[in-house]
C-alpha cells in the first residue's frame, strides 16, 4: 500500500516538473496578462457600470482559457508519452496502471489548482474577496473535471486531434445543454409530433449523461451576489463526474494492448 | 490498437464506474427542470457588437438570438411570462435580429403573434408598432405582419383609425406582384363590420392559399391561433334569454 502511493505520488511529482519545464507557468502567465489588457481595453469603452464590464470579461475570458489551455496541455503530454514509448517502459516496471493514471490525474489537478489560483489574483483586485474565492473554488472544480475528461479522452483516441475536439465539443456542450434543453421544450412547437418528442428525449438523454457545467464558475457570483450555499451543487456534481470519468479513462486503460 | 478482453479490467474499476454512472443519473433526474425567468433577459449587445460576434455569419447568430429570446416564452401558461418580460428589451432583440438578417420574417411572426397577445394594452400597441415601422424597410415581405396587426389594432384594441393606417400603408407600399390582390383591399376589409376571427380567417386562409406560409411550424402556430380566438369567442359568447 505505502509503495503504491509512493509510485502514485512519484508520477504526479514528474507530472508537475514536466509542467515547469515545458513552460506552462508562462503562457498560464501571458493569457491572464492579455486577458487583463483586453478588460483595460473594454473598461475604457464602456459607457456605464465600467466595473461590472472589466470584471465579467476578464473573468469570463479567463476561464474559457483556462479550460482551453489545460485540456491542450494535458492531450498533448499524454500523447507525446505515448509515442516516446517512455509509457511502455513505465508499465514494464512494477507499476500497476492504475497508479500511473491515478498519479498522471492528481498532477494533471494540482496543475488545474495552480491555475486557479494564478486566474483568482487579478480578479481579487475587481471583486470581493469571498465572491472571488467561491468563484475560485469552482473554478478549480471545473477544471479537475476538464482534467479528467482530457485523460479520458487522450487515453481513449490516443492523439491529439480526436482528443482535444472532443474536450471542446463536450465542454461547449456542458455549458450550453441545459439552454438547450429549455429551448427543445418550447410550448410554441407542436408538442404532439413524433419529431418534437424524439427531440425532447434525446436531448434529455443527453441531458441525463452530462454535467450541469452552465452552474460552475458564474460571472455572476463575481458582479452581483455570490452565497456559500451554492458552491454545494458543483461540489456533489464534481464529485460524481469525476469519478466517472477516471472510472471510464481507468477501465479503457486495462483494456489497452500496449 | 488491440484490445485486452474485460477480465483484464480490475472489479473495483468496474464498480466505480458503474456506481458514478448510477449516481449521475440519479443526481441529473432529482435537479428541477430549467425555467425561464423573464427579469433575467438583458438588453442585447449593440449591432456592432453583434457583427463582431457573428465571426461574419450574421444569419446564424441571429437564429441563436431568436432561440434564445424564445427560450423565455416556454413555460406553460404562457401569457404570464410573456407579460412579465421587459418590452423595451423584447423590442431592442426583434430589431437586432432582423438587424442581422433582414430576410427572416420570424421576429416579425413572434412580435404580431406572440408577443402582441399579452393582456396589456401598451404592450400590444409597442409591438404592433414595431410591425408597422419595421414593415416600411421591406413592405413587400413584411405586408402579412402589418395585417395581422391592421386586425389587432380593429379588434383587440378597438383603435380604427390606426387599424386604417396600418391597412393603407400595405395598400401604399406592398406593391409587388407576388402581393395578392385583397392585401390591398386591407382598407375596406378593415372598415367592414366584420368579427375578429372572420377576419383572421380570412387572413390566414389567405395566406395559406397564396402559398406565402409553407413552413408546417408556422402554419401549425398560425392555425393554433385561429383555433384559440375560435374558443375564446365561443367561451365568451351568452346565449340571450
Amino acid at each position: 500500500m505505502g509503495s503504491a502511493r509512493y509510485q502514485v505520488l512519484t508520477i504526479t511529482r514528474f507530472t508537475l516538473l514536466e509542467a515547469l519545464r515545458t513552460r506552462l507557468p508562462w503562457l498560464v502567465l501571458a493569457a491572464i496578462l492579455l486577458a487583463v489588457l483586453g478588460s483595460l481595453f473594454v473598461k475604457q469603452i464602456a459607457i456605464t457600470e465600467t466595473a461590472r464590464q472589466q470584471t465579467a470579461f476578464l473573468a469570463a475570458s479567463l476561464r474559457l482559457a483556462a479550460v482551453f489551455i489545460l485540456g491542450l496541455y494535458i492531450s498533448s503530454s499524454l500523447v507525446r508519452e505515448f509515442n516516446d514509448k517512455g509509457l511502455e517502459l513505465l508499465l514494464s516496471l512494477d507499476l500497476p496502471r492504475a497508479a500511473y493514471a491515478g498519479g498522471k490525474f492528481l498532477g494533471f489537478s494540482l496543475i488545474a489548482l495552480l491555475m486557479a489560483a494564478l486566474i483568482c489574483l487579478p480578479i481579487s483586485f475587481l471583486a470581493p474577496l469571498p465572491s472571488v474565492l467561491l468563484w475560485g473554488v469552482s473554478l478549480a472544480l471545473e477544471l479537475w473535471i476538464v482534467a479528467a475528461l482530457s485523460l479520458f479522452c487522450t487515453i481513449t483516441f490516443t492523439q491529439i486531434m480526436p482528443a482535444t475536439s472532443f474536450v471542446l465539443a463536450f465542454y461547449i456542450l456542458a455549458r450550453s445543454i441545459t439552454a438547450i434543453r429549455l429551448i427543445s421544450g418550447s410550448a410554441l412547437l407542436d408538442q404532439s409530433s413524433l419529431s418534437h418528442q424524439v427531440t425532447v428525449f434525446l436531448v434529455d438523454s443527453v441531458w441525463l449523461m452530462l454535467p450541469s457545467l452552465n452552474v460552475f464558475t458564474q460571472t455572476a457570483w463575481l458582479v452581483n451576489q455570490a452565497e456559500w450555499r451554492m458552491i454545494l451543487p458543483v461540489v456533489v456534481q464534481s464529485a460524481i463526474y469525476i469519478g466517472l470519468l477516471v472510472g471510464a479513462a481507468l477501465f479503457d486503460f486495462y483494456r489497452k494492448d500496449l | 490498437m488491440h484490445q485486452r478482453a474485460l477480465k483484464a479490467v480490475p472489479k473495483s474499476v468496474a464498480w466505480i464506474l458503474i456506481a458514478s454512472l448510477c449516481l449521475q443519473l440519479a443526481w441529473q433526474s432529482s435537479r428541477p427542470r430549467p425555467t425561464a425567468y423573464a427579469e433575467a433577459l438583458v438588453f442585447p449587445p449593440d449591432d456592432k457588437t453583434l457583427q463582431a460576434l457573428s465571426l461574419s455569419e450574421p444569419i446564424a447568430l441571429s437564429q441563436l438570438m431568436t432561440l434564445y429570446l424564445q427560450a423565455f416564452d416556454n413555460q406553460p401558461g404562457i401569457s404570464i411570462p410573456f407579460l412579465d418580460l421587459d418590452y423595451d428589451r423584447v423590442e431592442n432583440w426583434l430589431t437586432r435580429i432582423l438587424e442581422l438578417d433582414p430576410i427572416g420574417q420570424y421576429p416579425l411572426l413572434m412580435a404580431s403573434h406572440i408577443y402582441a397577445q399579452v393582456p396589456d394594452t401598451a404592450k400590444q400597441r409597442k409591438m404592433l408598432e414595431f410591425v408597422y415601422q419595421q414593415f416600411f424597410k421591406d413592405p413587400d415581405r413584411r405586408w402579412p405582419w402589418l395585417a395581422h396587426a391592421a386586425i389587432m389594432a380593429k379588434h383587440r384594441l378597438n383603435d380604427m383609425p390606426l387599424a386604417l393606417r396600418y391597412a393603407q400603408a400595405i395598400r401604399q407600399y406592398a406593391t409587388a406582384p407576388e402581393v395578392p390582390h385583397w392585401a390591398s383591399q386591407m382598407p375596406i376589409f378593415i372598415l367592414e363590420d366584420m368579427g375578429e376571427v372572420e377576419s383572421a380567417k380570412i387572413l390566414l386562409g389567405g395566406l395559406l392559399v397564396s402559398g406565402i406560409v409553407t413552413d408546417p411550424h408556422e402554419i401549425h402556430l398560425l392555425t393554433e391561433r385561429l383555433q384559440q380566438l375560435e374558443n375564446e369567442e365561443k367561451s365568451s359568447w351568452v346565449p340571450k334569454n
